[in-house]
Parts: C-alpha cells; sequence; structure tokens
C-alpha cells in the first residue's frame, strides 16, 4: 500500500520508530568537506526525515552502520577473552538501490566466504531494514545499471522525496499500521533506467588471458597517478578488507581490547609480512588488484554477480581524478584487443 | 546466535624445546582433531595475532615451531611451561596424506619450511610400511639455523636423506641449495610418487622448476604458501589471490593451483 505523508506526519513516525530502531540515513556534516567551503554528506543516526540527504549521493556509504571503521572484537584480561556486546536496538537504513546491492556484496564475504560467519557483522546484520530512497537524478559517476544494481526487492518502506511531501510505499506489514489514516495513493517506486555512464565489463575467460591481463601496460599509468590513500575503498559500499590489533588500557596490564579497523588494499603494507617481504609492492599493481577484484574475481568465485555496484564514489572521492568506470572501459578495450590477437 | 570462531582458546603450555637461538617448538596440550600442513592463529592478549603452522601432531597434543620476529613471536617467547598460550584455529588446508599412501615421497624442505611438514614426516617415519619410499631433502642457511636435529637424525633410518648447508661444511650435512641436491633423488624409478616443496617463496619457484625439469608433472606437486594474515577465517582480505583466499584454500596447494597464484 501506497501513502501520501506530510514531513510532519513522518517525523512523528519517525519518533515512534526510533523506540524500537536506530535510525540511519545520509546527513549533511556542513563545512566538513574535503575541499574548503564543502560538506561532508554521510551516514548517522537522524532526527528529523527533514535532515535526510536525498538529492545528491552521500560521500560515503552506508556500509559503517554494519561494519564500523573500528569495532571492539573481544576484551581481554591476562586470563580470558570476552567478546564485546551491543545493545538491542534494531536498525532502520534509509538507502539507494546500489547500496542495498552494496551491502549484499558485503553479506556474501562476511556471512557465505569460508562457509563461516563473523559474529560481528551477523549480530548487526540481522537487525536491518531498509527503507528505500529513490533517485531522483541520475549522479555523473553513477553506472549502476551496467552493474545490474538499480533494483532491488530487499527493502521495508520505500520513499519519493518532495519538498512538503512524500510518497510512501509500505512493504513490510510491520510499518503498515503507522501509515493507515494517511491517504492512500498509487506510488510505485521508479528505479534508475539510464545512466550518462556506461561501463563494459572486461570478459576475461581464462588464466592465459589473466596473465596477460597483469602484464597490460595500462596498469603503469598509475604509478604517477594514484597515491596510495585509500580514499577509493574506505568510500566503497563493497569494501569489506580489515586488520585487528590489541590496545591495551594501561601501560603495564593486560587489559584492553581487541579492534579491528578498516584496512585497504591500495596501501603499501596492505600484503606486509614479517621480516618486510610483501606483495604487489607498485601503485600499478595494487590499482590492477582492486580493478578485478571489483570486476572480475569476486565473479569467478561466488558466480552471481560482481563485486562493483556502479556508485561511483571512488570516482567522486579520488584526489587524483582517477575514474573508475574509465579504468574498466580501459581494461575491456585491451582484454578485448587482446582476444582478437589470439583469434 | 553462531559459535564465534574467532574466539581464542587457553592451551596449556607443557614444553619448550630450543631448536636455535631464535627459533623454539613449543608443546601445548590439545585433543583436537588437526591435520597435517594446517596452522592455529597464536593469540596473545595485547600483542595480537601470527598465524603458526602445526610443527608436530600428538595424541593430546601439539607443538608449534616459532621464530622470534616480531611484536607476537617476541612476546610467545616470553611464556614459560605450565602458562597458557591461547590460539584459535585449526585453519587452511592440509597435505593429502591418503594419495601420499604406498607411493614414493620426495620432501623438499628449506629453513622454517621444515615446521609444516616436519608431522608429515615423523607420521611416515612411525608408519614407515605406508609409504614405498621417502626422499627427504632439508637446507638451512648454516650451522646455527638447523632445525629439528633430533628428528632429522632419526630419519637417516626410515627415509633416503639428504642434508644442506647453504655455505658451510660440517659433518653430515651436504653443501649447496636444496635445488642443487634435487638431481640426485631417482624420479625416473618411480612408478607413482608426490613431490612436496615447502620454503621461502624463492626457494619454492626454484625448486618447483628443476623437479619440473627433472620430469615431475604438475599435479604431483605440492607447496606451503606464507602470506599476510590477519583473521585466518576468510573475512579480512589480506591474503587474497585473485579468488583465491590462502586461508580457507590453503596454505597447502596443489601446483596446477598455485603456478596460477601470481601476485
Ligand atoms: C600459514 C602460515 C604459517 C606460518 N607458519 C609459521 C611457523 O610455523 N613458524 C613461524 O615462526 N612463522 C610462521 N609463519 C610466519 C609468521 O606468521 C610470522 O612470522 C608472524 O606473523 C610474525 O608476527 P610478529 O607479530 O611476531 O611479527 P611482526 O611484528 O608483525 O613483524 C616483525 C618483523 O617484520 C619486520 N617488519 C615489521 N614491520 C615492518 C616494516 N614496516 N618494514 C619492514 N619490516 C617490517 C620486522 O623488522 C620484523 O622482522 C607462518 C605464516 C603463515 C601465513
Ligand atoms: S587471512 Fe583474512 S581473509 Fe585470509
Amino acid at each position: 500500500m501506497s501513502y501520501a505523508v506530510s514531513i510532519e506526519k513522518m517525523d512523528k513516525v519517525l519518533k515512534e520508530l526510533k523506540k524500537k530502531y536506530r535510525v540511519y540515513a545520509p546527513i549533511r556534516f556542513e563545512k566538513r568537506g574535503r575541499y574548503s567551503d564543502t560538506d561532508l554528506i554521510r551516514y548517522a543516526e537522524i532526527d528529523s526525515v527533514k535532515d535526510v540527504v536525498y538529492n545528491e549521493k552521500s560521500d560515503f556509504s552506508p556500509k559503517e552502520v554494519i561494519h564500523p571503521i573500528t569495532q571492539t572484537l573481544f576484551h581481554f584480561t591476562e586470563y580470558e577473552y570476552r567478546e564485546s556486546q551491543i545493545d538491542d536496538k534494531e536498525i532502520l537504513i534509509f538507502a539507494h538501490p546500489c547500496d542495498i546491492n552494496g551491502i549484499k556484496r558485503l553479506d556474501t564475504i562476511f556471512l557465505e566466504n569460508g562457509n563461516n560467519e563473523d559474529v560481528y557483522y551477523k549480530r548487526l546484520r540481522d537487525k536491518v531494514k531498509f527503507v528505500l530512497m529513490e533517485c531522483q537524478e541520475d549522479w555523473d559517476t553513477c553506472f549502476c545499471i551496467s552493474m545490474g544494481s538499480n533494483q532491488t526487492d530487499d527493502y521495508s518502506l520505500a520513499i519519493k522525496f518532495g519538498e512538503d511531501q512524500l510518497s510512501v510505499e509500505v512493504k513490510d506489514n510491520e510499518f503498515e499500521g503507522f501509515f493507515a489514516s494517511e491517504e492512500e495513493i498509487d506510488f510505485t517506486y521508479k528505479f534508475v533506467t539510464a545512466n550518462q555512464e556506461e561501463v563494459n565489463l572486461p570478459k576475461i575467460d581464462d588464466k592465459e588471458m589473466l596473465k596477460k591481463v597483469y602484464d597490460l601496460k595500462m596498469w603503469e599509468d598509475y604509478n604517477a597517478r594514484c597515491k596510495d590513500c585509500g580514499a577509493c575503498t574506505s568510500a566503497c559500499v563493497t569494501c569489506s578488507c580489515f586488520t585487528t590489533s590489541d590496545v591495551i588500557y594501561s601501560e603495564n596490564g593486560r587489559v584492553g581490547e581487541r579492534r579491528r579497523v578498516w584496512a585497504s588494499c591500495q596501501h603499501e603494507d596492505f600484503t606486509e609480512m614479517a621480516g618486510g617481504h610483501s606483495f604487489r609492492n607498485t601503485p600499478a599493481d595494487r590499482m590492477r588488484f582492486r580493478t578485478l577484484h571489483k570486476v572480475y574475481d569476486y565473479k569467478e568465485r561466488f558466480g552471481e554477480e560482481h563485486m562493483c555496484v556502479g556508485c561511483g564514489r571512488c570516482t567522486d572521492r579520488c584526489n587524483q581524478l582517477i575514474s573508475f568506470s574509465k579504468t574498466i572501459n580501459k581494461l575491456t578495450e585491451e582484454v578485448n584487443r587482446l582476444q582478437k590477437e589470439v583469434n | 546466535m553462531s559459535e564465534n570462531i574467532s574466539l581464542p582458546k587457553p592451551y596449556k603450555i607443557t614444553d619448550i624445546i630450543k631448536e636455535t637461538e631464535i627459533e623454539y617448538t613449543f608443546r601445548v596440550e590439545a585433543d583436537l582433531e588437526v591435520e597435517h600442513g594446517q596452522f592455529f592463529q597464536i593469540s596473545l592478549p595485547k600483542v595480537g595475532e601470527a598465524p603458526i603452522s602445526i610443527s608436530g601432531i600428538g595424541d593430546n597434543w601439539l607443538e608449534f615451531t616459532i621464530r622470534k620476529v616480531g611484536k607476537v613471536t617476541n612476546e610467545v617467547f616470553e611464556l614459560e611451561v605450565g602458562e597458557n598460550l591461547f590460539m584459535r584455529g585449526p585453519y587452511g588446508s592440509s597435505f593429502p596424506i591418503n594419495e601420499y599412501k604406498d607411493k614414493d615421497l620426495v620432501v623438499i624442505a628449506g629453513g622454517t619450511g621444515v615446521s609444516p611438514v616436519r608431522s608429515t614426516l615423523k607420521y611416515f617415519y612411525e608408519n614407515s610400511d605406508s609409504i614405498k619410499s621417502l626422499y627427504l631433502i632439508a637446507g638451512f642457511k648454516d650451522e646455527d639455523s638447523i632445525l629439528f636435529e633430533e628428528d632429522l637424525e632419526k630419519f637417516k633410518s626410515e627415509f633416503n636423506t639428504i642434508y644442506t648447508l647453504d655455505k658451510e661444511k660440517i659433518d653430515g650435512f651436504e653443501v649447496g641449495f636444496v635445488t642443487d641436491h634435487i638431481a640426485k633423488v631417482p624420479f625416473d624409478s618411480f612408478e607413482n610418487y608426490n613431490v612436496i616443496i615447502v620454503g621461502p617463496p624463492v626457494m619454492m619457484d626454484a625448486a618447483a622448476k628443476e623437479v619440473l625439469k627433472n620430469g615431475v608433472v604438475e599435479e604431483k606437486i605440492w607447496v606451503s604458501f606464507e602470506r599476510k594474515m590477519s583473521c585466518a577465517i576468510g573475512k579480512c582480505g589480506h591474503c587474497k589471490i585473485d579468488e583465491t583466499y590462502v586461508c580457507l584454500e590453503g596454505p597447502v596447494f596443489n601446483y596446477t593451483k598455485a603456478k596460477d597464484l601470481l601476485d
């Protein structure tokens, strides 16, 4: 059922919902952007739907709600490890289709890979319901359609934001009661059907081709351009890598906690082993690694879909103006060229 | 609630054997199903975690041979008999012992690489009827870095052994890299056999090339990889090479797979 809901009414609903849920949405942090006089848009808990930024892409994805930048895993003493605890509030996340699909990719890593479930991810993920936000325009770096991630049916509510009114589709019966007295309307959520940016995906059929892809000259361009900052991986909704480290509370004690912190394959020390030996030693190697993970080997492993959902945030965040869609297109051109050489 | 497999558990240290100045073998009480070639995450509160191979398997004990190189391993060396070693595991793939049975086996190991293959060697030493022959080529840098001296001595009675030091000449040891001695293995006389190669990456590459030159087919070669690991359960991404997670599908790989694992 769909309803026309005023902002005031929606805020009342929100107030009720907040008794049971933590409600997260992209909101604006003024003057906190990367450049002077720019804002930062990222996920945080909201008190009013007026705060939700629905007509601009958020700089960061909602992944940090379920896979926080830093997360305590254990508290320890010298004699025991105790699993960290969380409260029992449920979670509601306002998100666009690409991000909901992105979180499905995280599910694959955290809940399926290795046939084991990561308890820290699962305990948050199990609480999550989505409020789907309609994309009112196609932002210039989006390529969700090429990645097949412009649609989803995993949502409880779908919302189209207007100046002073919202159109709300209620899909999850749990929420029907909140809107029963509102005016019923004919609203169906519209998924984006065209992007300005189109991406062609590479067809790497075998290991022979993969080896040739490794040796492509195109990667070397990134030695001059990529500065290993990792902004792309922290903005990416599907990047899941982390490093664990221990923190002690006092100098001489053994009381402390084990945490995990986001890690980036673009950083030099990502593969460094004891003795200083590391792999993928140039920005070119690391760019190749990240690109192939997003549009080749994740799919090789899990079969269904590529890891990248085409949200374009890596492109938006790159200080060096490296466009990920251009990188993929270039790779595909090169693979096609190599293919022709074989035939 | 599913079980938290990243929860470290305490294992009591029952013995510490000093192999070299910087490599000790820690024996802990443990009654667990483990396989030859698997590893554990040694997990010390306050310092962190490090993947360490199982170097010995007993009825109710396990051994780990640890080289002191940094944060976690330094701290392990502070532990004494009777204290607890926190660990989680076992993780990863193992050497397919059953496939090696009733055939000839060649083991080429360099330095600390002897450690992950030691339990396999001990198994076939104790069950020498279950293997046709075993050729062991073990190499170390110098006299001070020789590991498992007692075992090496014992192995001589059941296996064909070649022990070698990179440059030094001492009793019982040849001179040169392990690769210099591969040609001495009578591959031609074997009907059906397997080759295990474990050691530093450069050594494994060179040894694999050398055995291939001696007519060994790729399917018969087994290697064990080392990669940076943080979680050991397929989540943190540090060990990934293409679509392969070394902590899950490795550390033991057949060469047909290993040769395509490029960084
Ligand atoms: C599957 C597997 C099995 C393993 N089995 C064994 C085993 O049986 N026995 C064993 O001893 N080891 C084994 N290892 C290796 C072992 O895991 C590492 O030696 C261990 O993680 C080191 O941890 P640490 O905290 O002590 O050292 P760290 O403190 O992490 O590293 C210390 C070393 O790295 C160097 N280093 C650190 N940071 C830098 C830097 N920024 N630049 C240059 N150098 C740096 C230091 O100089 C020092 O030499 C295995 C590894 C894997 C993946
Ligand atoms: S060590 Fe974390 S994924 Fe393999």
